[in-house]
């Protein structure tokens, strides 16, 4: 320890381990920079500007990390870590949650401009019109798909936006006793509004399903015992079952509740908007509206409520206004609802959104346009219904939830071993789907799926293993 | 930067009938969603832009040129860490092979992913001197929120119902904002005229609700760019009084090489790999908050976790997986521990793994020779800065700062330059602003943060201009307070914006005041 010190005092720049030269590509700073600039703050040596620093809170040791990697072995290093015995591509059937949709090659692309990438939140809007201004598209877009007048700028992914909503409808109730939950939401989200509702203060009450889909007389009994602040659902749900919600929006209404509906986006080019449903809130994950899976993030939470909720929700809202020259412009507006502000009183801890990503959205449904998105959701149902088809004539499935209607998911049950079937299938380079139950395969298809992965799913999966 | 506006919308770009993309159109087709019923579709097309490719790429090339980024320039936001964002990170996280993996295949089919994610997980603990961690966390607040309930978790297991939060009034506003969203009661440590932590304050407070409080959070150095002096003695005290520390590792870069959390005392902390571990803050996000406990807290983090399996489960020969997820006791596919909420969940899947990748690419680069000159070398610039701009720039805590440092303003304010105006002047010479009015201690905050990525040469021309805006501000003070004058749009009007908010094209079609 002693000897380090002394080494510290003297030499300013400390040696370099397995390095020719003392310089490093991230640090400029050469020995004669550090001399002038030693100088001038009155120090011999860097570590003399921790002086204030206790001796028993000195990390006085190297840290146990490797040592540093040149360019060309940091690539070696990932390339071995993607040989495809150690990230498998597999021709994805699965879904829940996360899907393989087509990423036209322009998104990425103009997502890793440096001026958007390397910026931080836009408060200086002077200089940061060109991701205000994408925001504000943004906002426009996810407005118009979900059918509600406004959007903030976007949140960490569906599970945390559905989350705020839960705690939205909470805030904003006067006297309300739960929050009730559809048993058929994803159980990734349920389990993260489970989590916030408990450290939050919030009494949840799960509405169970019935044959897949939420048990309407189940929660209509629990909407006429009232304090309901509000009542949270997903579509299609969980199981891909397209639910049907007439009639819901004016119950919970009736007691001044919040109805919540979680959507997938990608889905809102063809079905009711949760607006028509006469949601106040609509809460998702944008993942499926063409971001690159990668392993589950990022993808990009969206939230969308009636113009009457504007100050009640949580996040980064852009607005339209004019400079001093009398330009259009766009500015973070509404800031008295947000933590920098309000501190424990803002609608929410948040304070960043997921603004790259809410650019990647905004591009793909640019390129994908009015036409493009249909297109896109035309496909990936005609897949799923063309799948689901061939895997009942095969006689080895049939449906878990008979008489439901559905979009691009849908589960099967399989008699056989489902564990065997899905290795098998594995073995093959398919993942054919996410087992949801002990009998029961979930199925995701998307427009990215062929006619020939479809047959050669059906022939993996009907064929008879031992 | 282009210093002219590009203003148009994509939706005023928008033609009926042009397309930009190109789908296959070999399909089955014997079902389309037409035969859903009426009830189940939306009554009309969303109204989404028509625009051909070129167009789209222009108008986003065209935006991205009235937007400045570390790229563009020297970035001194403080208390964001504008670090230079590598551009191999880049190329890794985009790596086919990663982009294409879904998160539930089974482990065997994506070892490299988990371990990277592993390593990560390992690295973090040991640069901060923890246990365990977990990359769960989305962002700096999902972070503070996370380790909050871990703490919550940690004391419910015990029985104990403690339902206060100490914070200093120095700390970022999302502290409290963060207790809050938890369940937690704020109550705020007053701060001594230097900016640290007044102990008496929190001796009195801990003698008068100590077997309430559940934790308290802290920012060291904290938000004034000083190291918390009485560190040590501030988590003895807790500790002793039954609550957890809590690090906002807001600031962190400051002390990597030198010192390190665990060692400090503190039980729970977020580190922002946005921040420290140089990935690129992408206007606002994707970000990353892991969340590290100390040892006998690692019960309490949420799941999943990847987990290195006992070497003696692996049969000799066998390919099993080396690395396999941690779902704690829930499933990711069912409801199957649906309902307990400890361990708990705080995301959809594992948390940004693009951003994890760019972290651990980072890290590797730097190596452990490197990564101990970050702390030093942030610090040495921003005390250089100090030093070199006190002069014209009110300094108003002397001594060693850290990686950032807090000036109150102009020395000479006798013509109403304030800490705005300065900020806007800086935009005309090309740089971005330094955050401004916060800390709250002061009234005219300029908060200055290098970095360890900025030259000597760069960070004297800043210090250069900052001379010539100190100098303007008495010469010709109303061209300081009308700046910026090189901008794409000049001052905007913030309360027109918040009075009648305007936040979609569709509510322009409808208004006409604008």
């Amino acid at each position: 320890m002693n000897e380090k010190q002394t080494t510290k005092a003297t030499a300013p720049l400390p040696g370099k381990e397995g390095q020719g030269s003392g310089a490093f590509k991230y640090f400029p700073h050469t020995e004669e920079d550090f001399r002038e600039m030693l100088d001038a703050v009155g120090a011999s040596s860097v570590h003399d500007l921790f002086a204030d620093v206790p001796e028993a809170a000195r990390f006085q040791r190297d840290y146990d990390l490797p040592q540093a990697l040149s360019e060309t072995d940091l690539r070696l290093f990932f390339e071995q870590l993607t040989h495809p015995v150690n990230a498998q591509q597999l021709v994805c059937f699965a879904g829940a949650g996360c899907y393989d949709h087509y990423a036209p090659s322009v998104v990425q692309n103009l997502i890793q401009r440096s001026e958007f990438l390397t910026s931080y939140t836009p408060y200086q809007a002077e200089i940061s019109q060109g991701t205000l201004h994408y925001i504000f598209e943004y906002q426009s877009m996810i407005a118009e798909l979900t059918g509600l007048d406004i959007s903030n700028a976007s949140m960490y992914d569906g599970s945390t936006a559905t989350a705020e909503a839960m705690m939205m409808a909470w805030g904003n109730a006067k006297k309300a006793t739960r929050v009730l939950v559809s048993e058929t939401i994803d159980p990734k989200v349920r389990r993260v509004v489970d989590t916030y509702a408990h450290f939050h203060g919030v009494p949840l009450q799960l509405i169970p399903a019935k044959n897949g889909a939420l048990d309407r007389e189940a929660l209509d009994k629990e909407l006429a015992e009232g304090g309901v602040a509000g009542v949270i659902v997903q579509q299609p749900n969980y199981f891909g079952i397209i639910e049907d919600f007439t009639g819901i929006a004016d119950a919970v209404h009736e007691q001044k509740g919040i109805f919540v509906i979680n959507a997938n986006p990608s889905d809102l080019a063809i079905l009711k908007t949760p607006g028509e449903w006469g949601a106040d809130v609509a809460v998702g994950e944008g993942q499926s509206l063409g971001i690159p899976m990668t392993f589950g993030g990022p993808g990009v939470g969206f939230m969308a409520c009636t113009e009457k909720l504007i100050r009640k929700m949580p996040g980064r809202i852009v607005g339209q206004t004019l400079d001093n020259r009398g330009q259009r412009a766009f500015v973070l507006t509404l800031q008295a609802r947000e933590q920098h502000i309000r501190r424990q009183k803002a609608t929410s801890n948040i304070c960043s959104n997921q603004s790259l990503m809410a650019l990647y959205v905004t591009i793909y449904l640019s390129v994908m346009g009015k036409q493009g998105l249909r297109e896109a959701a035309e496909m990936s149902y005609a897949g799923a219904h063309s799948l689901c088809d061939k895997l009942l004539a095969t006689g080895k499935f049939h449906l878990t939830y008979p008489g439901q209607l559905f979009f691009n998911e849908f589960c099967v049950d399989y008699d056989g071993d489902l564990d065997a079937l899905l290795a098998e299938a594995t073995e093959c380079g398919y993942l054919a789907g996410v087992k949801v139950g002990e009998k029961t395969l979930m199925i995701a298809v998307t427009e990215q799926r062929t006619p020939e992965e479809i047959e050669e799913l059906v022939d993996i999966l009907g064929k008879d293993i031992l | 930067m282009n210093r002219t506006l590009y203003g148009n919308l994509i939706f005023e770009l928008s033609k009926k009938g042009r397309k930009g993309y190109s789908l296959p159109q070999d399909y089955d087709r014997s079902h389309t969603t037409a035969e859903l019923p009426e009830v189940l579709r939306r009554r009309e097309a969303a109204r989404l832009p028509e625009c051909d490719e070129l167009t789209v790429v222009r108008h986003y090339t065209n935006l991205s040129h009235n937007n400045f980024g570390v790229n563009d320039g020297f970035y001194p936001l403080g208390s964001c860490t504008m670090k230079y964002n590598p551009v191999i990170n880049e190329e890794i996280a985009a790596m086919k092979a990663f982009a294409g993996l879904h998160p539930l295949q089974p482990a065997d089919t994506c070892q490299g992913a988990l371990e990277v994610y592993f390593n990560l997980q390992q690295s973090l603990a040991e640069l901060a001197g923890l246990s365990e961690f977990t990359l769960n966390p989305c962002a700096g607040a999902h972070g503070e929120l996370t380790g909050l309930m871990v703490i919550r978790a940690y004391h419910e297991a015990n029985n104990e119902t403690r339902n206060k939060v100490l914070i200093p009034d120095s700390a970022h506003g999302t502290n409290p904002a963060s207790a809050a969203v938890c369940g937690l009661e704020v109550v705020e440590v007053k701060s001594l005229s230097d900016g640290t932590v007044d102990v008496d304050h929190l001796r009195q407070l801990l003698e008068e609700m100590g077997d309430q409080v559940a934790a308290m959070m802290m920012t060291n150095p904290n938000t004034l760019g000083i190291f918390e002096p009485r560190v040590l003695e501030i988590t003895d005290m807790v500790h002793k009084a039954g609550g957890l520390m809590y690090y906002d590792g807001a600031n962190l870069n400051a002390l990597l090489g030198e010192c390190r959390p665990g060692d400090m005392g503190f039980d729970v902390m977020h580190i922002n790999l946005h921040k420290t571990f140089s990935t690129p803050h992408g206007g606002g996000g994707p970000g990353s908050g892991p969340v590290g406990v100390r040892k006998g807290l690692e019960q309490f983090l949420p799941s999943p976790r990847v987990v290195l399996v006992a070497p003696h489960t692996v049969p000799e020969g066998a390919s099993a997986p080396i690395f396999t997820v941690d779902y704690g006791n829930v499933s990711p596919s069912t409801d199957e521990g649906a309902a307990s909420s400890s361990p708990c969940s705080v995301g959809s899947f594992f948390g940004n793994f693009g951003v994890i990748l760019k972290a651990y690419a980072y890290i590797l680069s730097l190596g452990r020779e490197n990564v101990k000159m970050v702390g030093p070398l942030a610090t040495l610039n921003a005390n250089y800065i100090k030093e070199r701009l006190r002069d014209d720039y009110l300094l108003p805590i002397g001594g060693l700062c850290k990686h950032e440092v807090v000036f109150d303003g102009l020395v000479d304010k006798s013509t109403g330059v304030t800490t705005m105006d300065v900020a806007k002047r800086l935009l005309d010479y090309g740089y971005h602003a330094p955050t401004i009015y916060f800390p709250l201690l002061f009234h005219e905050s300029l908060m200055i943060e290098p970095t360890e990525n900025e030259s000597k040469e760069t960070i004297d021309a800043f210090i250069d201009v900052m001379h010539k805006i100190a100098a303007e501000a008495k010469t010709d003070p109303e061209l300081v307070k009308s700046a910026p004058h090189n901008t794409p749009i000049g001052r905007v009007d913030d309360v027109l914006a918040a009075k009648q908010p305007v936040t979609t094209y569709w509510k322009t079609l409808q208004t006409s005041d604008l």
